[in-house]
C-alpha cells in the first residue's frame, strides 16, 4: 500500500472515531465486554478437560469432582451468553445510531450545498454515498472493528491457554497456523486478476443491456432484436468463462484453509499423543483431558486468522465507503446568508442587473456586461438560441448561482444580501426541468401554497390547460404519480 | 421456479457429482473424530508411538481426500451455476427483445434491467451454494449423530433431543428476522427515495424554501429506520447466545452420561472426547445451513421475479384475416381508437385519414392530445383498441410486424444513439448501407457537420449519445432513419431541437428526394405543418380538424387559435 493512501485512511479513520465519540462509553463497555466473553468461552474447553480427566475407566470415575466441575461450567456458559447478548446488543446500537447522524448530516448539507456542485454531480452517485456507501461503511467498519478485535483476543486468549497447558504443544501450532494464512493470500493474491476481469465483463454487459433495454423502443422500431441478441450473447459468453475461473478459483480458498487446518490438528494430536505416553508418570504428565482441551483450541485457534484476512479487505473497502462520504460531507457549502439580511417582504417586482458577468467555467465566459431593469408589473420575455444562456439568467436571478461580478438588485437591495428563503419565494417560477414530487397531483400542486383550496387548485390548473388532463387519469386530482413524475408525459408533467 | 431448471438441463451431471463429492468431503470428516478416540484409547493407553504416528498420519490423509473431494465440487458447482445462469440471461434477454411496447411500459424498463443483472447475480450465487453445501450441512448433522448411536446409543439421544431443539432455535430466530429484514429494505428504500427526491427537485424545492421542511422529513424516515434495525438487531442478537447455552447443555449432560458408562465399563473415555467433538461439529453446520437457506429464500425469490417477466406474453399476434381496405392509399386511418390501459379514457378517438403515396401528413395538437400515440400505430407499436389501421390496404395486424416496420423510418422524439461509431450508428437503418448511401442520407438530414465534427462515420458516439449536442443527436436520428429509404417516414416532433432555418431545409430535402416517402409530421409549430398536403389537429386525442392549412385557417378554431399564437410570437421575435 502506497504511503498516501495510507495517510489518507488514516484521516478517515480520525473522522470515523469523531463520529464515535458521542457513543465511547457504549464503545469502551462493549470491548471491555467482548474480552469478558472471549475468557469465558476460552475457558470452558479447560473445564471440560479436567472432568474428562477423572473419567478413567469402569470404576474409575470421580463423580463429586465432575458434578462441580459441570455446576462450574453451566454457570460460566450463561454468564457468557448474557454477556455475548449485550455486546451484540450494543454494537448493532452504535452501528444504528452512527449510520443515522451521517446519514442525517450528509442530508443537511444536501441542503446547503451549492447548485453547482448538484448539477455537476450525478443524483444516482450522490444516493449511493448517502444511502449504500453508510450501509457499507457501517457495516464493514464496525462489525469489522468487533471481529478484529475479538479475534485477536481469541487468538491471544488461545495461546495463553495453550501455553499454560503445554508450551511445546503450543510451539507446534503457532508454527504451523500461518500457513493457513499464507495459503489464503496467496489464492487471493491470484484469483484477484480473475475477479477484476469478471467485474469489468459484467460492468461491459450491465452497460449494454442498460443501454439497449433503455432504448428498447428504438431497437424494436429499427427490428434490431435479433443483432442485440447477438452482441449480448457475445458478451454473455465472454462473462461466462471468466465467471467460473473467478467463481472456482476464489471457491479454492476455504478448502485449501480447512486442508491446512486438519494438519494442524493432526500435529496436535500427534505432539500431544506422543508427551501423553512419554509424559506418563513423570513429574509433569499430561492427561487426555489436557488433549481434548488442546485438540478444541486448536480448531478454535485457525478460526480468526481465517476471518481477519477477509475482515482486512472489508476494513479497506468500508475506509473507501467512508472517505467518499466525508467528502460529500466536506464539499464547502454555499456562503450562510448574512447575519443582517434582509428579508424581503411584498416584494413590488422591481428587479436590475447592473454589469452582471458569469460563467460556469472560467474558460468559457457566457454572460458578461449585462445591464437591464426591470419596474413592477413589466413583462420581460428572455429570447435566444440554445445555449445562449436563457435558464443561466433564471439561475441568477433566484441566486441558484452567484455572479462573478457585477450585481443583481431586488427592490433597491443586492440579492446577496437577501435571505435566500424570502427572495426565492417571492418568485413564481415554471421551470424547465419538470419535476414532480412521488404523491398525488394534488400534493404537487400545492408545494408553493400549502393550505390552497380546491377551487384554486382547479382555477390554476385550467389556467395552465391542465384541467382536461388530469380529469381523465383514473382517480382525477388524486391520482398518485410515481417517483420522478412516473406515468405522466413530458408535456403533461410541465404543465403541472 | 421449476420452469427454471430447464436452462439447468445441460449441467445435469455437474449438478449431480458436485453434491456427491460435497458429501463425500463430509463423510470423511466425521471418521475424524473416531481417529482421535482411537489415538487415545489404543494408542495412549497402550503407550504405542507407532500406531499414534500413524492415525495422524490417516488424519492428514484424511484431510487430503477431504480437499480433493472438495475442490472438485467446487468445480462442478460453479460450472453448472455460470452456465445455468449465462442461459438463462440469454433467455430472458431474447424474451425481452420480443415484448411489445405495451408490455415494455406494463414492465418498465428499470425493472428489466434489475431482473438481467442483479436478480441474475443473486441466483447464480444462490445456486452455487446450495449445489456445494446444502447436502454437506445435513449429512454432517445427522452424520454426526448416526456415529454418536453407533458410539454409544443412550449418550447418543442428547443428539436427538439437541439437534431438534438447536434447529427450533436457528430457524425460528431466521423466521421471526426475515419479514423484520424486509421491513427494514422497506424503510431504507424511503430513505433512499427522499434523498433522490430531494436532489432530483433541489430547483423546486429551494425556490419554494422548503429545505427545513425537506430535512424534518428525512430526520423522520431516518429516525424510524434506525429504530427498525435496533429492534431486528435486538432479536437476531439472540440467536449466538441461545445456541450457545443449548449446545453446552447438551455438553454437560453429554459428559454426565458418558461419566456413567465409563463408570459401568460400557464405553471407554476415547469415546466420550469423540461424542463431545461430534457435538461441537453439529452446531457449525447447523449456523451455516442457517445462513444458507436465507440466502437462498433470497435466490428463490430473485428467481421468481425472473420467472414472471418470462411468463409474460411475448411478440405480436399476427390476425391474417382482418378486413382489408382500399390498397391506392399508403395509410389509412378507419375510426381508429386507443386506450394504453383497462382503465382511464381512450387516448385516441375515432380516427380517419386517408394518406396516398409520397403525400406529406402533418399532425398537430396540444401537449397529450395524442399525437405520438396517432403515429406510433402505424408501425403497430401499439395495437387500436377500436377500428383499423391499414398500409397499403393491408390491416398492420395481418402482416409480419419485422416486415412492416422495414418499410417505416421512425425518427422518434426523444434523440436516441447508441455506443458504437457513426456508421453503425446509421446502418441500424440499413445494416447493407454503402458509405455514399449514408453520406446522401447524412446530407438529406442536415447533419453533414455534424459527421465532419467527429472525424467522419468512423467517429465515435459514446453511450447514449453524450457526447453530441441534442440538435447533433436530432439530426443524426433523422439521418439514420432516411438511411433506409422508408416508404413510410415518421418524424415525431423531431424537430423541435433544430432551429427554424434547419427545420425549413429539411422539409424542403425531404419534398426534393427521389421516391418520396409518405412523411407524417409531429409538432407542436403551425410553422413546420403548414406545407402538409393535409393536417389532422387534435384535442383531448380527438380529431378537431382535417385538411390543408388554408381550409383548417378558415373551418377550424382551434388550429386558427395554435397558428394564431404562433404567428404572434414569431412575429414578435423578428
Amino acid at each position: 500500500m502506497s504511503k498516501p493512501k495510507q495517510k489518507a485512511e488514516r484521516g478517515t479513520l480520525k473522522k470515523v472515531l469523531a463520529y464515535l465519540k458521542p457513543y465511547w462509553g457504549l464503545v469502551a463497555l462493549s470491548v471491555l465486554l467482548s474480552a469478558v466473553t472471549v475468557a469465558l468461552t476460552l475457558y470452558v474447553p479447560v473445564l471440560i478437560g479436567r472432568a474428562i480427566d477423572r473419567i478413567i475407566g469402569p470404576g474409575q470415575v470421580d463423580f463429586a469432582y465432575i458434578l462441580v466441575m459441570l455446576a462450574r461450567i453451566g454457570a460460566i456458559v450463561a454468564a457468557t451468553a448474557a454477556v455475548q447478548w449485550l455486546v451484540s446488543t450494543i454494537n448493532n446500537r452504535i452501528t444504528c445510531q452512527v449510520v443515522r447522524d451521517v446519514r442525517d448530516q450528509a442530508f443537511r448539507h444536501l441542503q446547503v450545498l451549492p447548485l453547482r456542485y448538484i448539477d455537476t454531480h450525478p443524483v444516482g452517485g450522490v444516493v449511493s454515498q448517502v444511502i449504500a456507501d453508510v450501509d457499507q461503511f457501517a457495516d464493514g467498519l464496525l462489525l469489522g472493528f468487533t471481529q478484529l478485535f475479538t479475534g485477536a483476543v481469541t487468538i491471544l486468549g488461545t495461546l495463553g491457554f495453550m501455553i499454560s497447558i503445554r508450551p511445546g504443544i503450543a510451539a507446534v501450532v503457532v508454527l504451523l497456523t500461518p500457513l493457513s494464512f499464507l495459503v489464503a493470500r496467496f489464492i487471493a493474491a491470484h484469483t484477484y486478476s480473475y475477479f477484476k476481469l469478471q467485474s469489468e465483463t459484467r460492468g461491459e454487459q450491465t452497460a449494454f443491456i442498460d443501454e439497449m433495454l433503455g432504448s428498447q423502443k428504438v431497437v424494436k422500431a429499427f427490428g434490431r432484436e435479433e443483432k442485440s441478441v447477438e452482441q449480448f450473447d457475445e458478451i454473455n459468453g465472454r462473462l461466462e468463462k471468466c465467471s467460473l475461473q473467478a467463481i472456482f478459483y476464489s471457491s479454492l480458498t476455504n478448502p485449501c484453509t480447512r486442508f491446512v487446518n486438519n494438519v494442524v490438528y493432526a500435529g496436535v494430536a500427534l505432539a500431544g499423543a506422543l508427551v501423553c505416553v512419554t509424559a506418563a508418570g513423570t513429574a509433569a504428565p499430561f492427561t487426555v483431558g489436557s488433549l481434548s482441551a488442546l485438540l478444541s483450541y486448536a480448531n478454535q485457534y485457525t478460526k480468526p486468522f481465517n476471518e481477519i484476512s477477509g475482515v482486512v479487505t472489508e476494513l479497506q473497502n468500508a475506509l473507501a465507503c467512508a472517505s467518499r462520504i466525508f467528502k460529500l460531507i466536506a464539499e464547502p457549502a454555499q456562503a450562510p446568508d448574512d447575519a443582517d439580511a434582509r428579508v424581503l417582504e411584498e416584494a413590488a417586482g422591481r428587479v436590475e442587473i447592473r454589469e452582471a458577468a458569469f460563467s460556469y467555467a472560467p474558460e468559457k465566459p457566457l454572460i458578461e456586461n449585462l445591464n437591464l431593469c426591470v419596474k413592477p408589473g413589466q413583462h420581460v420575455a428572455i429570447v435566444g438560441p440554445t445555449g445562449c444562456g436563457k435558464t443561466t439568467l433564471i439561475n441568477l436571478l433566484m441566486r441558484f448561482y452567484d455572479v462573478n461580478s457585477g450585481a443583481i438588485l431586488t427592490e433597491g437591495t443586492d440579492i446577496r444580501r437577501i435571505t435566500r428563503r424570502s427572495l426565492r419565494t417571492s418568485y413564481g417560477m415554471v421551470l424547465q426541468e419538470t419535476w414532480l414530487k412521488a404523491g398525488t397531483i394534488r400534493d404537487n400542486l400545492t408545494l408553493g401554497k400549502p393550505n390552497a383550496g380546491e377551487d384554486e387548485i382547479i382555477a390554476a390548473c385550467k389556467a395552465a390547460h391542465a384541467h382536461s388532463f388530469i380529469k381523465r387519469l383514473p382517480q382525477g386530482y388524486d391520482t398518485v404519480i410515481g417517483e420522478d413524475g412516473g406515468s405522466l408525459s413530458h408535456g403533461q408533467k410541465h404543465l403541472l | 421456479m421449476k420452469k427454471l431448471l430447464v436452462y439447468l438441463k445441460g449441467y445435469r451431471r455437474e449438478s449431480v457429482l458436485g453434491p456427491l463429492f460435497k458429501l463425500l468431503e463430509a463423510t470423511f470428516e466425521l471418521i475424524v473424530p473416531l481417529v482421535v478416540a482411537a489415538i487415545i484409547d489404543r494408542g495412549i493407553g497402550a503407550g504405542d508411538t507407532g500406531y499414534i504416528l500413524r492415525m495422524c498420519l490417516v488424519l492428514v490423509g484424511l484431510g487430503l481426500i477431504g480437499l480433493l473431494c472438495s475442490v472438485t465440487a467446487q468445480y462442478f458447482a460453479a460450472k453448472a451455476s455460470v452456465g445455468f445462469v449465462t442461459r438463462l440471461r440469454h433467455a430472458l434477454y431474447s424474451h425481452i427483445q420480443r415484448f411489445s411496447y405495451r408490455t415494455l411500459d406494463q414492465v418498465g424498463v428499470s425493472t428489466l434491467i434489475t431482473r438481467m443483472t442483479s436478480d441474475m447475480n443473486q441466483v447464480q450465487t444462490g445456486l452455487n451454494l446450495a449445489l456445494r453445501l446444502l447436502l454437506r450441512s445435513p449429512v454432517v448433522v445427522f452424520g454426526a449423530m448416526i456415529m454418536a448411536f453407533t458410539i454409544d446409543s443412550r449418550a447418543a439421544l442428547w443428539f436427538a433431543a439437541a439437534i431438534p431443539a438447536l434447529s427450533a432455535v436457528v430457524f425460528g430466530v431466521m423466521l421471526v428476522s426475515i419479514p423484520l429484514y424486509k421491513k427494514v429494505q422497506g424503510l431504507l428504500d424511503q430513505v433512499l427515495a427522499a434523498t433522490r427526491e430531494n436532489l432530483t427537485g433541489v430547483r423546486v424545492l429551494r425556490a419554494f424554501g422548503k429545505e427545513e421542511d425537506e430535512i424534518r422529513r428525512f430526520e423522520g424516515k431516518n429516525q424510524a429506520l434506525a429504530d427498525m434495525q435496533r429492534h431486528v438487531g435486538r432479536v437476531t442478537a439472540l440467536m449466538n447466545p441461545v445456541t450457545y447455552v443449548m449446545i453446552n447443555l447438551a455438553v454437560l449432560l453429554l459428559i454426565h452420561t458418558g461419566a456413567v458408562r465409563v463408570e459401568a465399563g460400557i464405553i471407554t473415555r476415547g469415546a466420550v472426547v469423540a461424542l463431545y467433538n461430534y457435538m461441537s461439529q453439529i452446531l457449525t453446520e447447523l449456523i451455516k445451513l442457517a445462513n444458507l437457506i436465507i440466502n437462498m429464500t433470497k435466490s428463490v425469490a430473485c428467481g421468481k421475479r425472473i420467472q414472471s417477466v418470462l411468463d409474460l406474453p411475448a411478440g405480436e399476434e399476427v390476425k391474417p384475416d382482418a378486413p382489408t381496405g382500399d390498397s391506392a392509399y399508403r395509410v389509412q386511418f378507419i375510426h381508429a381508437g386507443m386506450r394504453y390501459a383497462q382503465t382511464g379514457d381512450e387516448a385516441l378517438t375515432d380516427i380517419n385519414l386517408n394518406v396516398r403515396p409520397g403525400q406529406t401528413v402533418g399532425v398537430i395538437g396540444g401537449t397529450g392530445s395524442g399525437k405520438s400515440t396517432l403515429v406510433s400505430l402505424i408501425p403497430r407499436f401499439y395495437d387500436v383498441t377500436e377500428g383499423q389501421v391499414l398500409v397499403d390496404g393491408v390491416d398492420v395486424r395481418a402482416v409480419d410486424p419485422a416486415g412492416l416496420r422495414s418499410r417505416i423510418g421512425m425518427v422518434p422524439q426523444k434523440a436516441v444513439l447508441f455506443k458504437g461509431t457513426l456508421r453503425e450508428n446509421l446502418q441500424w437503418g440499413n445494416e447493407k448501407a454503402t458509405d455514399s448511401e449514408i453520406m446522401r442520407a447524412v446530407r438529406a438530414a442536415q447533419a453533414e457537420d455534424v459527421v465532419a465534427a467527429k472525424g467522419g462515420l468512423d467517429g465515435m458516439v459514446e453511450q447514449g449519445g453524450r457526447n453530441l449536442s441534442g440538435g447533433q443527436r436530432q439530426r443524426l436520428t433523422i439521418a439514420r432513419a432516411l438511411v433506409r429509404r422508408p416508404d413510410i417516414l415518421i418524424l415525431d416532433d423531431s424537430s423541435s431541437a433544430l432551429d427554424f432555418a434547419t427545420d425549413a431545409a429539411l422539409r424542403r430535402v425531404l419534398r426534393e428526394i427521389e421516391d418520396r416517402p409518405t412523411v407524417f409530421i409531429v409538432s407542436q409549430r403551425t410553422s413546420s405543418i403548414q406545407h402538409a398536403d393535409q393536417i389532422i389537429v387534435l384535442e383531448d386525442g380527438r380529431p378537431a380538424g382535417v385538411g390543408t392549412h388554408d381550409q383548417l385557417l378558415e373551418r377550424c378554431p382551434v388550429y386558427r387559435e395554435i397558428y394564431e399564437s404562433q404567428f404572434r410570437k414569431e412575429d414578435a421575435q423578428a
